[in-house]
């Protein structure tokens, strides 16, 4: 139940995810200016927050898919497996998105 | 109309239209496909982002410039796309319930998503064949 209503919150932060993505090629190819404006926006403590959160949500989509497969292919439906996978999807995108930023921080971008 | 003599549907029901429209099979493959395939590119677009992360315009320019990142990243973005759009078309269907909302709605989601998916292919490829600036 959780992990359903999660599922489709981890598809709006995609969602937005790639127009953000989108909308970072378009900086790119508008020149250095306006690339450097865009780094500023979403480089800003709000944007990186919001990144962050969409790293956790892409990590938790890529879990479900892969627990969604093995659906797909009749296994995992076990009340107690379908509650331990889902719980490890949640762990997972939080896990990953943690080792992800404490890299970045780690290469010393932010200093 | 040979086939229709034989339906068990009234005639009533045909004029109507209602029903299936027997595109949920290829709507089912075409989101879980693009869903493995976004799953291994969106991978590589972390770790491309965090090596990205913080190099100026010039770096990100170098690197856009490599076959190799501009096709990965135009399939990834690409990829990405299809699949939010085929599953944001599932949530709209399934929330929202009068006809002219929901029609607005699913139409806005497909514009929204193949907008930005030529835009961001057009600004890649003009970024990797140009030498950006």
């Amino acid at each position: 139940m959780a992990c359903s209503i999660l599922h489709r919150v981890s598809i709006f932060a995609i969602y937005f995810g790639l127009l953000l993505l989108a909308g970072w090629t378009l900086s790119l190819a508008a020149g250095p200016q306006a690339y450097l404006t865009y780094g500023a926006v979403v480089g800003s403590p709000l944007g990186l927050l919001i990144l962050f959160g969409i790293t956790v949500m892409l990590f938790y989509n890529l879990a479900y898919n892969i627990r969604q497969a093995f659906w797909d292919m009749g296994k995992g439906f076990a009340l107690k497996t379908a509650d331990a996978t889902g719980l490890a999807c949640i762990v997972f995108g939080v896990v990953a998105a943690i080792v992800v930023w404490a890299s970045l921080i780690l290469s010393g971008v932010f200093q | 109309m040979s086939g229709a003599s034989t339906s068990l549907r009234t005639a009533r029901s045909r004029a109507l239209g209602l029903g299936a429209a027997h595109h949920g099979v290829g709507h089912f493959i075409v989101e879980r496909i693009s869903g493995l395939i976004f799953t291994v590119l969106a991978l590589w677009g972390v770790w491309s982002g965090v090596s990205l992360a913080g190099a100026g315009p010039d770096a990100a320019a170098y690197w856009v410039s490599q076959p190799l990142n501009a096709v990965l990243l135009s399939l990834l973005l690409v990829a990405g796309l299809v699949h939010v759009k085929h599953a944001m078309q599932v949530v709209i269907e399934d929330y929202i319930q009068g006809f002219l909302p929901k029609a607005a709605l699913l139409v806005l989601n497909f514009s929204i998503c193949v907008l930005a998916g030529a835009l961001g292919v057009f600004a890649i490829l003009k970024a990797a064949f140009t030498g950006a600036f």
